[in-house]
C-alpha cells in the first residue's frame, strides 16, 4: 500500500514538474505557427499568379515598358505590384511607381536584391564543387564530401522550417546580409573561418544585443585574422539593421544565430 | 503507468523543439569597396615652420596620399571631403559617429601632427563607425622630410587592420627608365615610391640596362648591363652607389634574381648557344650549376621557402615553364597549354606563379598554382611582359608596350598593375617611359 502510494506520489510530482516546464512553450505554440505556409509557397514559385484586373495589368505593363526596367530573374516579385492588385492605379499611384523605379535604378539599392537568389536554386544551376572537380580530378573526393555536407545543411534548414524561418524568409535575410557584408579579402582560407554571431532582436528587426560565440578566438595569438573577420561580420549586421524578419512570429526569431563563413567565396 | 511514460516522452519532445535556435548560414558577402572617410590630419598650432614645405597644409597632404593609396587598391572607396561635417581636431578626439554614418562611411581615419625640435610627430586613429569604437591608434616620429613615407606607413597599418593582409604602400619600385626614339633608346636604372613619387636615377644611361631586381632587404639591386659589349649581371648598392659584376663567367650572364634569404643570386649563363641556370653565393662567391641541358633554360625564380626554383626552358621544343628542386633535381614541366610561356615568378605567398604567355601573337599576364593547375589569364594586350609581385602577393606589376608605326612613332612603354583577381587594372605614373619593374618588399618591417 505504502509502496504504491509512494510510486503514485513520485510519478504525479514528475508529471506536474514536466508540465510546469513545458506548459509555457505549449501555450506559445499556436502563436508560433501562423497559417502562412501557403503564402510562402507562392513566393517560391517561378511565376506569381496574383489575379490582376485585366485593365490594371495593361496599365502596369505599359508603365514598365516605358521605363524599360531591368529586373533580376532571381529577384522576388516586386512588392509594389502586390499592394494594389485589384484596382486600376490612379495617376498618383503612377507617381509612386515611378519613385519606386527610380529608387531601384540606384545601383546601391539594387544590389542586395540581385543577390536575393535562393541558395538552393543556385546549387541546382551551378554547382561550384562539380566544376572544381572537373578542373582537378584529384578534388573529386573533396567535392563529394562537400556535397554531403551541403545536404546535411539542407536537412537542418528543413528542420528550421518547422519551427524557425521559412525558406523564403531565410533567403530574404541571407540576401540582405550578403549585401551588407564586405568580406576582408586577405584572410587565410585554409584556416577555420567560421564566425558565429548570436543576435537578440527587437520586433522591428533592429538589434538589441549581439554576441560573438567563439569570443576567445578574438585574442588568440596567431588568429588575428579571426578578429578582423568577426568585426566585419558584426559591421555587416549593424549596417543591415533593421533586419528583414517576418512581420509576425516575433517569439520564433527574437533570438537568431548567424554563421558567417567566407571560405567558399575566398577559394572561388 | 503507460500514460505517465507517454506524457514523459511527449514533454521531452516538446522541450527539445521549443529550444531550437534559428541559425542562418552566411557564406557570401560583397566585394564592393569599403566606404572610408579620411579626415585631414589636424596640424597643431605649436608646429614650427619648415623651409622645404608648407606646414599648414601638411595634414591635408598626408590624408590625400592615404586616400590615393586606398583608392588604388580597388578595395576602398574614400569619400569626398566636402561631405565631412566634423572638424579634424574635434573628430580626432572623439568623432560624432552619427554624423559620419550619415555620409555612409563605415570607417574613419583621423589624426594630428606636430613639428617640434625639427621632428615630425604624427598620430592617427582608425574608427569603426558602425561599432562606434577605435580600432587602432599609432604615432610616429621622424624627420619632417619623411612625411610621404609616414603617409604610406599609416596606409599600410589601416589596410592591415581592415583587410587582414599586409599592406604594400611603403614600398619602392625599381624599373628601367626609357627615353628617346625606339631605335636609339636611352635606358637608365630608376627607383621610385610605389605611388610614382621620389624618382631617382641610379645609372647615367651610357650603357643599356635590363631586368633590375631587389634583394629582400631592399639595399641591393641586381640587374643586367653591358660591359665591353657583353651582357653581364651586376650588383648595385643603392645607398653607397657601389656596383660590381657578379661572378667571373666566360660569357654572357642574364636574368638575375635574389634567393629569398638574399644570400645567393640565381641567373642564366649562356655559352655556345646553350644557356643554363647557375647560382652564386654572395659571401663565398662559390658558383653552382643547377641545370645541365642542351636547351635554353632561363628566367629562374625561387619559391619563398627557397626549396624550389621555377624557370622557363625550350627543352620540349617550345618555351614552357618548369619547376625543380633548388639543387636541380626533379625537373617537372608544369605548363601544357597552347602557346609559349615565360618569365615565371613565384608569389611571395608561395601559392601562385605569375607568368607571361604568348598565343597567336597576343601577350597575356596570368597566374597559376605552383603545380601548373588553375591557370588564369588576367590581362591581354599587344605586347606586355615581366610581371613582378607586390610584397603581399595580391597585385602584379608589369610593363606594356604600344605598337609603333613604320617610322617608329607612337611607341611607348608604361608600367601597369593588376590584382590577381583580374580586376583593378591601373597604369602607374612614371616620369619617363618605363619597363622591367621590380617591386621591393615593405621598407618599414
Amino acid at each position: 500500500m505504502t509502496k504504491s502510494l509512494l510510486f503514485s506520489f513520485i510519478f504525479h510530482s514528475l508529471v506536474i514538474f514536466l508540465t510546469m516546464l513545458t506548459l509555457p512553450f505549449m501555450m506559445r505554440e499556436p502563436i508560433d505557427l501562423p497559417p502562412i505556409v501557403s503564402v510562402e509557397l507562392i513566393e517560391i514559385k517561378d511565376k506569381t499568379f496574383i489575379p490582376y484586373a485585366p485593365k490594371a495589368r495593361k496599365i502596369i505593363e505599359k508603365v514598365k515598358d516605358e521605363k524599360k526596367r531591368v529586373v533580376s530573374e532571381q529577384a522576388p516579385p516586386a512588392a509594389k505590384a502586390k499592394e494594389k492588385p485589384d484596382r486600376i492605379p490612379m495617376p498618383e499611384d503612377k507617381k509612386e511607381i515611378k519613385e519606386l523605379l527610380k529608387k531601384k535604378q540606384n545601383p546601391e539599392e539594387i544590389k542586395p536584391q540581385i543577390r536575393q537568389a535562393s541558395e538552393f536554386e543556385k546549387e541546382e544551376l551551378f554547382d561550384t564543387n562539380e566544376i572544381a572537380a572537373l578542373i582537378d580530378k584529384a578534388k573529386e573526393e573533396q567535392a563529394e564530401t562537400q556535397r554531403k555536407k551541403d545536404k546535411l545543411t539542407q536537412s537542418s534548414v528543413k528542420n528550421s522550417f518547422a519551427q524557425g524561418l521559412s525558406l523564403s524568409e531565410e533567403d530574404a535575410l541571407r540576401a540582405q546580409i550578403f549585401g551588407c557584408w564586405s568580406v576582408p579579402l586577405g584572410l587565410p582560407y585554409d584556416k577555420n573561418l567560421l564566425v558565429r554571431i548570436k543576435l537578440k532582436l527587437k520586433p522591428d528587426g533592429r538589434i538589441l544585443k549581439s554576441e560573438i560565440l567563439d569570443h576567445a578566438r578574438m585574442n588568440t595569438p596567431g588568429q588575428s585574422f579571426y578578429k578582423i573577420l568577426a568585426e566585419s561580420a558584426l559591421r555587416a549586421v549593424r549596417i543591415c539593421q533593421p533586419l528583414k524578419v517576418p512581420p509576425t512570429g516575433y517569439e520564433r526569431w527574437k533570438e537568431i544565430q548567424l554563421n558567417f563563413d567566407p571560405t567558399e567565396m575566398l577559394k572561388g | 503507468m503507460k500514460k505517465i511514460f507517454f506524457a514523459l516522452v511527449l514533454s521531452l519532445f516538446t522541450l527539445q523543439n521549443a529550444y531550437g535556435l534559428i541559425t542562418v548560414d552566411i557564406t557570401r558577402g560583397n566585394l564592393d569597396p569599403l566606404p572610408i572617410a579620411v579626415s585631414p590630419l589636424h596640424v597643431d598650432s605649436k608646429s614650427e615652420k619648415i623651409s622645404s614645405f608648407e606646414t599648414s597644409t601638411l595634414g591635408e597632404e598626408i590624408s590625400k596620399i592615404v586616400e590615393k593609396n586606398f583608392k588604388s587598391t580597388g578595395l576602398f572607396n574614400p569619400l569626398k571631403k566636402d561631405s565631412f561635417v566634423q572638424k579634424p581636431d574635434i573628430a580626432h578626439l572623439k568623432p560624432r559617429f552619427e554624423d559620419w554614418r550619415l555620409i555612409k562611411a563605415q570607417a574613419l581615419v583621423t589624426g594630428k601632427l606636430l613639428i617640434i625640435d625639427k621632428k615630425l610627430k604624427v598620430e592617427f586613429r582608425l574608427w569603426d563607425l558602425t561599432a562606434a569604437k577605435e580600432m587602432i591608434a599609432l604615432s610616429f616620429t621622424t624627420t619632417p622630410n619623411n612625411w610621404r613615407r609616414v603617409a604610406h606607413i599609416i596606409s599600410d597599418k589601416i589596410y592591415e587592420r581592415l583587410t587582414g593582409e599586409t599592406g604594400y604602400f611603403d614600398t619602392r619600385i625599381a624599373y628601367v627608365s626609357e627615353t628617346g626614339p625606339k631605335n636609339r633608346r636611352v635606358k637608365k636604372l630608376a627607383l621610385m615610391d610605389q605611388d610614382g613619387f621620389n624618382t631617382k636615377y641610379l645609372t647615367l644611361g651610357n650603357e643599356l640596362v635590363l631586368t633590375p631586381r631587389f634583394n629582400p632587404t631592399n639595399q641591393l639591386v641586381t640587374y643586367l648591363s653591358y660591359f665591353k659589349n657583353m651582357p653581364r649581371v651586376y650588383l648595385l648598392d643603392i645607398e653607397t652607389g657601389v656596383q660590381e659584376v657578379v661572378g667571373n663567367f666566360p660569357g654572357m650572364t642574364f636574368a638575375p634574381r635574389f634567393s629569398p634569404d638574399g644570400k645567393k643570386i640565381i641567373m642564366s649563363f649562356a655559352k655556345d648557344g646553350n644557356s643554363d641556370i647557375y647560382s652564386m653565393d654572395l659571401e663565398t662567391r662559390v658558383v653552382e650549376q643547377i641545370t645541365k641541358h642542351p636547351s635554353i633554360d632561363t628566367s629562374p625564380s625561387y619559391s619563398p621557402d627557397g626549396k624550389y626554383i621555377t624557370f622557363n626552358s625550350d627543352r620540349s621544343g617550345l618555351q614552357q615553364i618548369y619547376v625543380m628542386r633548388s639543387d636541380g633535381t626533379q625537373v617537372k614541366r608544369i605548363t601544357h597549354g597552347s602557346g609559349l610561356y615565360g618569365t615565371p615568378v613565384w608569389s611571395p605567398r608561395g601559392d601562385l606563379i605569375a607568368f607571361t604567355k604568348v598565343r597567336k601573337g597576343r601577350f597575356y599576364i596570368g597566374v597559376m598554382r605552383s603545380d601548373g593547375t588553375g591557370e588564369r589569364l588576367l590581362t591581354e594586350n599587344f605586347y606586355q611582359e615581366a610581371p613582378s609581385w607586390s610584397p603581399n602577393g595580391r597585385v602584379l606589376i608589369f610593363y606594356r608596350e604600344t605598337k609603333s608605326d613604320s617610322k617608329g612613332k607612337g611607341f611607348s612603354a608604361k608600367l601597369w598593375s593588376i590584382d590577381i583577381t583580374g580586376y583593378n587594372e591601373r597604369r602607374l605614373k612614371t616620369e619617363t617611359d618605363a619597363s622591367d619593374p621590380s617591386w621591393s618588399s615593405v621598407l618599414s618591417k
